[in-house]
């Protein structure tokens, strides 16, 4: 059919129906009441759908029609919104009818005024929403469920997250220890920032931080793997640098196309303190001693799982009595406001600032750090300090 | 959070008249107070704020286990009298915060003059021996229904009403939103209403009250206006012609008169 001919039959139907009838048959119910909602004018199509008749409603209030619950929300939403906006839209009742049976409508009602402003009637359009409801139920009900496993989710990250860090605050005897971990963003996520602090032997002890590459489940799954594996390795030689070169063997061994980083410490305690230190691609320690300037200390190495012919290296430290060093991730260092950094010239002026105990050492740079990009950190931030008291 | 902010309070009036504080029922916000309020803005200070979680409050403050509880709402407003240290206050309250309004003045009784309830109730639900007009699954269903009206909310009004600084032309589609609010909010504070029980405490109301009751409201009916009447010890009732929960908006002038009668002063007409 063409557009000429449809416009035709269109005209042509449309004389066949009066306004009555158009009124009567429309395919939705209309209401008419006063301003205080008393039912004056109704038509056939309502009539059917709610199985009244038309004495039946005209002169009762159309909140009658309603549940108590739908009476609620009339008096407290929907009245009050008419009354101000001249109008409602989309608004979802259910009709009970005659029969007792519910039925889900959807109205649009406007208010009609006189020639003085004030509201002379409410006409109401009703139309029958049983199908949409049920949808909407569905769409309600998953909803709940989306937002449910949400809340699994974010639990579960976390619980994955406590994993990879010491449950407990790690202390060595005669060592002032403090850490901080912040994970990235809202914390419904596992991060891939780790730290360990363990014991080998009876004056022997291992500190390790690192950072996997990317974050979630899998990155978590790695994370785990360097955690245990360097623990294992710290076991079967005194060098760092050994356990690193292990690590790089079994993170490459690994399916996973993951690297990471990672500073590790053997402690030694004899005639006061040691410290072996290395790195595979991880930012290199600082060393505080009182009255001189925070510098980096530790062999640097490769990056860790990249490359089968890494190299890893060992630095002894000796320890003095104030002495504190400071392991952390590049949460810190990368830490940005705009374009800019927050950087290690920040970082070093940071350690000085914040000299004293390990905790406000670690505190004090992971503060800084977090109030540099506004508080909502984009990577994680792992800090660990020890400080030899004195 | 600063009060004013807190609460959006806004003033207007003789700023040297007696208080007037105006609290909004459940579901709107102080637009509701918008015929009422011009009416007495001639002789008294007309204050207007919305409860934390409506309007154009602080929703950051929204606090979902300290407002678990009427209680908490009545701290509010004491909150906000001792703030802008306001004496010998008449306070204006509709529906549920009548019983706010009532907890307030037994909180702090040296600041209130007198306690206008508007439709009030002090348990909706239905009691051995008492008719508070529902049944515990009229509530229930209540809760559905607003989780069916507020289907598209969430993710078109939530920048909205959270306050988006970046773009102020959604300044504009707030005025438009009147009676909108977070769905969540909105249906706890549904929950606190509509379970809340009261009764008990309406004997220690120490304001002069007078209760504004309309002829057939499906939320407060009239049995109840008498009951809240009886039970305080220093109230009158007057029955409005008025239909409905919302007198102060479907009848605002003769709504104005009969608070203006219990004040002692005639109201200012409008237009």
């Amino acid at each position: 059919m063409n557009r000429e001919a449809a416009a035709e039959q269109f005209i042509a139907a449309l004389l066949d129906d009066d306004a009555d009838e158009l009124y009567e048959r429309a395919p939705c119910g209309y209401l008419s009441t006063t301003p205080d909602g008393v039912i004056v004018k109704v038509n056939q199509t309502f009539l059917t759908m709610s199985g009244y008749t038309r004495d039946d409603l005209l002169g009762r209030y159309f909140t009658d029609l309603l549940t108590a619950g739908g009476k609620i929300y009339h008096e407290t939403h929907y009245a009050p919104m008419l009354r101000m906006q001249g109008k409602a839209r989309e608004i979802a009742l259910d009709v009970v009818r005659a029969d007792r049976q519910r039925i889900p409508v959807l109205v649009n009602a406007a208010v009609g005024y006189d020639e003085s402003g004030e509201p002379r009637v409410i006409r109401t359009a009703v139309f029958d929403a049983t199908e949409r409801r049920e949808y909407e139920r569905e769409l309600l009900r998953a909803k709940q469920r989306a937002e449910e496993s949400e809340a699994r989710a974010r639990t579960l990250a976390k619980t994955l997250q406590q994993t990879l860090i010491p449950p407990t605050p790690p202390s060595v005897p005669g060592l002032d220890v403090a850490t901080v971990y912040r994970a990235a963003g809202g914390g419904d996520e596992v991060g891939g920032d780790f730290y360990d602090v363990f014991q080998t032997d009876h004056r022997d002890w291992v500190v390790v931080i690192g950072d996997v590459s990317g974050k979630g489940v899998d990155a978590a799954v790695v994370t785990a793997l360097a955690r245990y594996t360097l623990r294992a390795a710290a076991l079967r030689s005194p060098h760092p640098a050994d356990a690193l070169a292990m690590l790089n063997e079994v993170m490459i061994d690994h399916e996973t196309d993951r690297y990471c980083t990672v500073a590790m410490l053997r402690l030694r305690e004899g005639d006061g303190w040691t410290a072996s230190v290395s790195a595979g691609g991880h930012p290199l320690p600082y060393l505080l001693r009182p009255g001189d300037a925070p510098r980096e200390v530790g062999a640097p190495g490769s990056l860790i799982g990249l490359l089968p012919e890494a190299r890893f290296g060992d630095v002894d430290v000796a320890l003095l009595p104030g002495d504190a060093l400071v392991l952390y991730t590049d949460g810190v260092t990368e830490a940005r406001a705009g374009e800019e950094f927050y950087g290690a010239e920040r970082l070093e002026a940071a350690i000085l600032r914040y000299a004293g105990t390990a905790a406000s050492l670690a505190h004090g740079v992971a503060d800084e750090a977090l109030t540099f990009q506004l508080g909502v950190p984009r990577d994680d931030i792992a800090v660990v300090v020890l400080r030899v008291p004195g | 959070m600063d009060v004013v902010g807190k609460y959006n309070i806004s003033e207007s009036g003789n700023p040297a008249g007696q208080p007037l504080l105006f609290a909004h029922g459940y579901g709107c916000d102080q637009n509701m107070w918008r015929l009422l309020v011009p009416r007495f803005e001639d002789q008294y200070r007309v204050v207007l704020f919305d409860y934390v979680g409506a309007g154009g409050s602080d929703l950051s403050a929204y606090d979902p286990v300290r407002y678990s509880s009427l209680d908490a709402y009545a701290d509010d407003i004491v909150e906000i009298v001792e703030a802008l240290d306001l004496r010998d206050v008449v306070l204006v309250a509709h529906s549920v915060s009548s019983t706010i309004g009532a907890l307030a003045t037994i909180k702090a009784p040296d600041r209130f003059a007198k306690l206008v309830m508007v439709g009030p109730s002090p348990r909706y639900v239905n009691d051995d021996g008492y008719v508070g007009g529902f049944e515990q699954e009229d509530i229930d269903e209540l809760l559905e229904s607003l989780e069916s009206n507020y289907l598209g909310w969430s993710g078109a009004m939530a920048p909205v009403i959270m306050g988006n600084p970046e773009r102020p032309e959604l300044g504009q589609e707030l005025t438009e939103s009147f009676c909108r609010t977070d769905p969540d909010i909105a249906r706890r504070f549904a929950e606190v209403t509509f379970r809340s029980d009261n009764r008990a405490d309406l004997a220690k109301v120490p304001a002069p009250t007078l209760v504004i009751q309309c002829t057939n409201d499906v939320i407060a009916p009239v049995t109840v206006g008498e009951y809240v009447r009886d039970t305080i010890p220093d109230a009158t009732m007057v029955l409005l012609t008025a239909t409905g929960h919302c007198p102060h908006l479907s009848a605002p002038e003769e709504t104005a008169e009969v608070i203006a009668g219990f004040l002692g002063r005639p109201v200012a007409a409008v237009r």
